[in-house]
């Protein structure tokens, strides 16, 4: 049992940080997030020449990583600069890509940005199966409907959408331009989209997409987790020195015993969120593994959420406000419980294994 | 990164579990699986077959009878132990006195005590806590005063746990008036046998004996009883809690009783349905089979860097907390799940012969969930741990 990262994790890791701190502070950050088109073409490109989307695949398909400790590097280092980049969908799209045998070299040199289309309007998780239409016509694929909160869907450059077809539901890759795009910040930061897709034509990457699906599902939902962590330790920090110095009857607030109590509580809380996430990415192709996936999103969520709230509350104030940075890794930190299925929803895949005799 | 135990650890774990099936009697794991009170002779059943493999003491290096097992050992056996519903190890004279007597023992006491804690010969009770000493455990006040070749002790210990079995306790000490309270507390052996002294019982919220207390009227000490030197016994007092909290996230023991809870929810039925198909129900299992999962790493991480840093740091604390919360949850979750069947007093049943309501492994969900109670009070309470945690985090 070895919890070091490998020595190629580790440099990557050193250089992601090394890198965001430089091109990704807090104000250049939400200069970007919350302006279109919500991200930096420029930064993406730096991620991308660091090796960012090459580490979302394995060698045999063209990258260097590929596995769970790789995306997680990635993603925790993403989730404590509070990177606004779209790399999500990147990550879920290159899964995609490669169980379809489809064409990647571009979007896994991070050339072409991709962003996966699967809510839809009215959707519960957004992970309901699709009520957009996809019909095979003489000239190829067509699809009828409407995909909802694709993240990354204003800046990518090809779309990857779920559509449900006679012979079940398949994947299949839009041109953006054949589409109509809303595009609008996100509460937190960075954009997503509103589509339509109005007889849209289509290419058809996988007409059974449910086990790629799957893949590219598991593989975001550790991203989410890795990512609540880094931005948790990048919160624990600040609130730490805020303690430390922010003094009220002439005290830190470090010296007082219920605000002291209350961080140790989310700093045990943390190493639980470090723990299942490690957990989850050992186990992200194995047997079992999609429950270990569920049991770190519903503990990450609930956690990232008492975080939020904890942070700003200890913060006071001034933790309430547009220009401390704790108060965007607050919204980052309740919002990722919105992607991928919030913790109830994995609490109960969790618990479905209980009714089994 | 890697999660998985090496093969030499697989190799440890197929060898300890072989050797439980073949060893472990059935009757005994059968009242453990149950819950139910051991006797003094049922622990001293297990202690000598233990020893008689030579792992009673897993953690004491082997020069002194001990296995010399790792942390990640020591937990291994933890959990497998637990698996088969083995009793717990008691841990006073092995985990607590024996570590103390290995780093702060004279030769002589290490070669006269430590074969007696293997043996059987002598069961140990903890003197630390006192009616006005709790968590200010430095503000004891049962003196000794040197006489001679002698120690003459005079004061009261409480909490002590199962006093009642044992033939001497370890006591902590005041042996100076004057200074920080800290640093007038020495460590002393004493016999139990010596005039002067007084056990009571306490009988506990549950209902059972399990704690004492202690009175000391004129108690005659030899001086060579003292372990260290004099006024040092708060150092040792330390290095002991540490010890004390060495495996102490107890996941073995968190383990064993969520498995039983997943029996208990197939079981056990709500409305005419099993409570596993109970949302709300399943919900809280599955929250805490989460916390629990994610403690099991959480413990290896801290085990294996205590391993490689040669000291526990703040994990201890961590997972004192987090394992007792853990623990009190599914206690309070079997307890919730056989409704009205938690009801009846179980000595009183037995006593008047009665049939329990509830199947008997489950019978005593509540008195666990009870008892359970004290995880978070004893060893430090859970705010005495948060606040050595705030020391070491905030860094004031």
């Amino acid at each position: 049992m070895d919890f070091q990262p490998t020595e190629t994790r580790r440099m990557l890791a050193e250089q992601l940080a090394r890198f965001l701190e430089r091109n990704c502070d807090p104000e250049t950050r939400n200069k970007l997030a919350y302006e279109p088109p919500f991200h930096d073409p420029a930064l993406w490109d730096g991620l991308a020449d660091l090796g960012v989307t090459g580490a979302f695949l394995p060698e045999a398909q063209g990258g260097f990583g590929g596995e769970g400790f790789d995306i997680a590097t990635v993603f925790e280092e993403l989730g404590r600069a509070l990177c606004p980049e779209p790399m999500l969908g990147q990550l879920m799209g290159l899964s995609v890509l490669a169980d379809a045998g489809a064409d990647l070299d571009a979007a896994l040199a991070g050339q072409e940005r991709l962003a996966l289309a699967l809510g839809e309007p009215g959707g519960g998780s957004g992970l309901e199966p699709p009520e957009t239409k996809a019909r095979h016509t003489g000239d190829g694929w067509r699809l009828q409907g409407r995909k909802s909160v694709v993240w990354g869907g204003g800046s990518a450059q090809r779309l990857i959408v779920s559509a449900a077809h006679e012979g079940g539901i398949g994947l299949f890759a839009v041109a953006p331009r054949d589409t109509t795009i809303a595009a609008y910040a996100m509460i937190d930061g960075g954009g997503a989209a509103e589509i339509s897709l109005d007889d849209c034509r289509a290419d058809c990457l996988l007409e059974d997409g449910g086990a790629a699906l799957e893949r590219a599902l598991a593989r975001g939902t550790l991203a989410l987790c890795a990512e609540a962590v880094g931005a948790m330790d990048h919160v624990q920090s600040l609130l730490r020195e805020h303690m430390r110095t922010r003094k009220q009857f002439g005290q830190p607030l470090a010296r007082f015993q219920v605000l002291r109590h209350r961080f140790v509580d989310l700093c045990i809380e943390l190493e639980q969120a470090r723990s299942i996430t490690i957990l989850a990415a050992s186990r992200l192709d194995a047997q079992g593994g999609a429950r270990s996936l569920s049991m770190a999103k519903a503990l990450v969520g609930k956690v990232a959420r008492q975080w939020s709230e904890e942070a700003v509350q200890l913060h006071g104030g001034i933790g309430m406000t547009w220009e401390m940075a704790v108060s965007h890794y607050a919204k980052r930190l309740v919002m990722i419980d919105h992607q991928l299925g919030d913790s109830l929803w994995h609490l109960e895949r969790v618990a479905a294994a209980y009714r089994a005799a | 990164m890697d999660l998985r135990f090496s093969p030499r650890d697989e190799a440890f774990r197929a060898e300890i579990r072989d050797w439980l099936e073949a060893k472990l009697p059935q009757a005994l794991s059968r009242k453990v699986a149950a819950g139910a009170e051991l006797s003094k002779a049922d622990f001293e059943t297990w202690h000598a077959l233990l020893a008689g493999k030579g792992w009673l003491a897993g953690g004491w290096p082997k020069e002194y009878g001990g296995a010399g097992w790792s942390p990640v050992e020591r937990q291994i056996f933890e959990e497998e132990c637990c698996r088969v519903h083995a009793p717990r190890i008691v841990p006073f004279g092995v985990n607590m006195l024996g570590p103390v007597l290995i780093e702060f023992g004279s030769e002589e006491q290490k070669r006269h005590y430590l074969p007696r804690i293997l043996s059987g010969q002598d069961w140990w009770c903890q003197g630390y806590s006192e009616p006005g000493a709790g968590s200010d455990l430095a503000s004891l006040r049962t003196s000794a005063v040197r006489e001679g070749d002698h120690y003459i002790v005079n004061g009261q210990k409480t909490w002590t746990t199962l006093g009642h079995f044992a033939n001497r306790i370890f006591c902590l000490v005041r042996t100076r008036a004057e200074g920080k309270p800290q640093e007038g507390i020495s460590f002393l052996l004493v016999d139990l046998d010596t005039p002067g002294i007084e056990m009571r019982p306490i009988r506990l919220i549950e209902g059972g004996h399990e704690v004492n207390e202690v009175f000391f009227t004129d108690v005659r000490v030899p001086a060579e009883n003292l372990v260290g030197a004099e006024n040092q016994g708060w150092t040792i007092a330390k290095f002991l809690l540490e010890h004390e909290r060495t495996n102490i996230a107890g996941v073995g023991y968190s383990q064993e009783a969520f498995d039983k809870l997943r029996a208990m929810a197939l079981q056990c039925r709500r409305d005419g349905r099993p409570l596993a198909e109970n949302a709300l129900f399943a919900a809280r299992m599955a929250e805490v089979e989460c916390a629990l999962e994610a403690m099991r790493l959480t413990n290896l991480r801290m085990l294996i860097e205590a391993e490689a840093r040669g000291a526990a740091g703040s994990a201890p604390s961590m997972m004192k907390i987090k394992g007792t919360q853990i623990r009190q949850e599914i206690n309070d979750l079997a307890r919730r799940a056989l409704g009205p069947a938690a009801v009846p007093f179980p000595s009183e049943l037995i006593e008047a012969n009665l049939p329990h309501p509830a199947p008997e492994e489950y019978a005593r969900a509540a008195h666990g969930a009870f008892n359970n109670r004290k995880l978070s009070i004893f060893g430090g309470s859970n705010e005495i741990q948060r606040e050595i945690l705030a020391r070491q985090l905030l860094g004031m």
